[in-house]
């Protein structure tokens, strides 16, 4: 409309744009320095005499014969065995996202469409349900657990993190159904189908964005989880972000840290790919609920 | 939509709810109020030339008889409740009597560990939330004035300290901050003094967590504001322009009271998300000057070879009651314009 005016430099822009280059330094640099300094060995990544080793990689080329190395990576992933964890995540993660969406959808749809008073109860209760802390839950379930043997095992674990979640996914689906026509599925009824039949055959076919953008917050919940994967999972069992905790008491001892940052950047490399690929649906589904509300 | 269809959609959603978070929730109360069976111990007398000897040794077959019997332990009361572990009754009040000042009074107190914790969690929670809607609005005005190109790569690098694992995040900034990382031996050379160190001291410690919080928060209330800003109405602030107002003035009478709503949104779950804090502690190693509620949980559940159900119990029931005070207001609230909703 009016670009003159917006392309023009007013001081109020210049400091927006400082502002906003601070920030981008602030949110940036600790991951790329990470990033770098996994492929350095030790004496570069934490070296006090000079930050610049760990750019150029001084000892690393003393050690190793080369300024890059993937030793930390090879120790991680082959000596301290960080693919089990790797696997055990995927599992965790692949299940919980499925069962969390199946219900969801479900429940959410449900909440959606009808009109009693009880809906609007149990979208209270979620609320009330998503403000505990997961440590509380966690430490009501021990002893049950123990008491039935399933401690440790991973469909505990994600049975467990699908309740969790519930509350957020229920929420977050019932306000993306509010926002499909009702008429859609009234007139389908009016066709002759039954509930289940308008769901099966006019909801699901247009209900994917919305189904993949609740996927992906369930998909962080699972991975980042760490109070109930570390509580609930045997050793042989655990899954990356209590694996990485874990290790960090082990190879501090050891002198091995490295082990533990380039742990450390393989857990976060999926995610950065996450954000990459779904940036507008992971923004979107941030602002679904606040936007509206 | 008939009751029994409504049912059948959402019966496996509520009933995880029920099973995995309502139940628990119960099922926590009832630990606070039992405590464990204390082991039968028989003591024997061994004699030999050399004189007697008497040994204690537990009796695991009656320990485990006993168990079997009432598997939750004894029945307690609200003896856990008011134990040193927790409120510490006994101990305040003689506290109270035995100092001089209020000063010594509020430090004795600190060393019991739920008000530690407490102290702990409810400073991090209200300075982290107002810093991260404060510090994310002027972010989200920053780039809401950026050329259309950078939008994009803005919001991916925004985005990162907040998808990224709070365990992984934080132990990234604990590295740099490491007298030996870049940001702590920086921080060294530029005091010249090598004994700095960000973990020793508990106010920098302090500090060092909640600075966490902020960088790990600010994405999410930058995004949501941002969303917001490109909902303000384009007429109203035109209309303003029109009056004589200025930028600021802008800002301040038409976009603010704009996003409101927002803000509210964004403080109801930073409260809760703050309030578990846990990760960044164990990521930073910082117990020793800085405990919250999920992290006294967590050790009395970590406790040895015997976790302290009956503790931890009642350390989460505390938590459940401060959150449910956390929330009374937007509860009311909802409740109030549903009805207005339902009444018109």
């Amino acid at each position: 409309m009016n670009t003159k005016i917006e392309n023009k430099l007013t001081p109020v822009r210049i400091i927006a744009f400082v502002f906003v280059a601070l920030w981008l330094i602030v949110a940036m640099f600790p991951f790329i320095w990470t990033l770098w300094g996994s492929f350095k060995v030790q004496a570069d990544f934490f070296s006090k005499a000079d930050w610049a080793n760990a750019i150029f990689g001084f000892h690393t080329e003393k050690q190793t014969g080369n300024f890059f190395t993937i030793d930390g990576y090879y120790g991680s992933w082959i000596e301290e065995e960080f693919w089990r964890a790797v696997i055990n995540t995927s599992i965790v993660v692949f299940f919980t996202v499925l069962i969390s969406l199946t219900f969801g959808t479900l429940g959410g749809y449900a909440l959606a469409r009808s009109t009693y008073r009880y809906a609007f109860w149990i979208l209270m209760a979620g609320l009330i349900f998503r403000a505990m802390p997961h440590m509380t839950l966690v430490s009501g379930y021990l002893q049950p657990f123990f008491a039935w043997n399933v401690w440790g095992i991973l469909p505990t674990t994600i049975i467990v993190l699908v309740a969790i979640n519930q509350p957020f996914t229920l929420w977050m689906l019932h306000s993306f159904f509010l926002n499909i026509p009702k008429d859609l599925d009234e007139s389908a009824m009016c066709d002759g189908c039954n509930r289940f039949q308008a769901f099966r055959y006019v909801i699901i076919p247009i209900m994917w964005p919305g189904v993949i953008t609740t996927g992906l917050f369930s998909f962080l919940l699972a991975y980042n989880d760490f109070t109930v994967t570390s509580m609930l999972l045997s050793d042989e069992n655990e899954t990356m972000i209590p694996a990485i905790a874990s290790f960090l008491g082990t190879v501090q001892e050891e002198g091995k840290v490295m082990y533990a940052v380039a742990a450390v950047v393989s857990a976060t490399a999926p995610l950065f790919f996450l954000v990459m690929f779904f940036q507008r649906q992971i923004v979107s589904g941030l602002t679904a609920g606040a936007v509206k509300g | 939509m008939k009751h029994s269809t409504f049912l059948l959609f959402t019966l496996p959603s509520l009933s995880v709810m029920f099973l995995f978070i309502a139940i628990p929730i119960v099922s926590v109360f009832i630990q606070s109020l039992h405590i464990e069976h204390k082991q039968v111990i028989i003591v024997s007398e061994n004699c030999d030339p050399f004189g007697c000897e008497t040994t204690t040794s537990v009796d695991t077959e009656a320990s485990t008889k006993l168990k079997e019997k009432a598997p939750l332990g004894k029945f307690n009361g609200f003896k856990t409740y008011s134990n040193r572990m927790h409120f510490a009754f006994d101990e305040i009040g003689e506290a109270w009597n035995s100092s001089d000042s209020f000063i010594a009074f509020v430090k004795k107190i600190y060393n019991y560990p739920l008000y530690r914790a407490l102290s702990f969690t409810l400073t991090y929670t209200f300075v982290v939330t107002p810093f991260v809607l404060f510090l994310g609005f002027l972010v989200a005005l920053g780039v809401n004035n950026l050329p259309k190109l950078l939008k994009g790569p803005t919001i991916f690098a925004s985005l990162l300290p907040m998808i990224v694992t709070p365990l992984v995040g934080s132990l990234i900034l604990f590295w740099m901050v490491d007298g030996d990382g870049v940001i702590g031996a920086t921080l060294q050379k530029i005091f010249n003094d090598n004994s700095l160190s960000l973990k020793a001291s508990p106010v920098l410690t302090w500090v060092m967590l909640m600075v966490y919080g902020i960088w790990h928060l600010m994405p999410f209330s930058f995004i949501v504001f941002y969303a917001g800003l490109q909902t303000v109405p384009h007429e109203t602030i035109e209309a303003a322009t029109i009056d004589g107002a200025s930028k600021f003035q802008r800002t301040r009478h038409v976009v603010i009271p704009h996003l409101m709503p927002l803000a509210i949104f964004i403080t109801l779950i930073l409260l809760m998300d703050n309030f578990r804090v846990f990760e960044p502690i164990i990521s930073f190693r910082a117990e020793a000057h800085a405990t919250s509620i999920s992290w006294l949980i967590w050790n009395h559940l970590r406790e040895s070879a015997y976790p302290l159900y009956n503790a931890a119990g009642a350390t989460s029931m505390i938590t459940i009651f401060c959150v449910g005070i956390l929330l009374l207001p937007v509860l009311i609230r909802t409740w109030r314009d549903f009805n207005e909703k339902n009444k018109g």
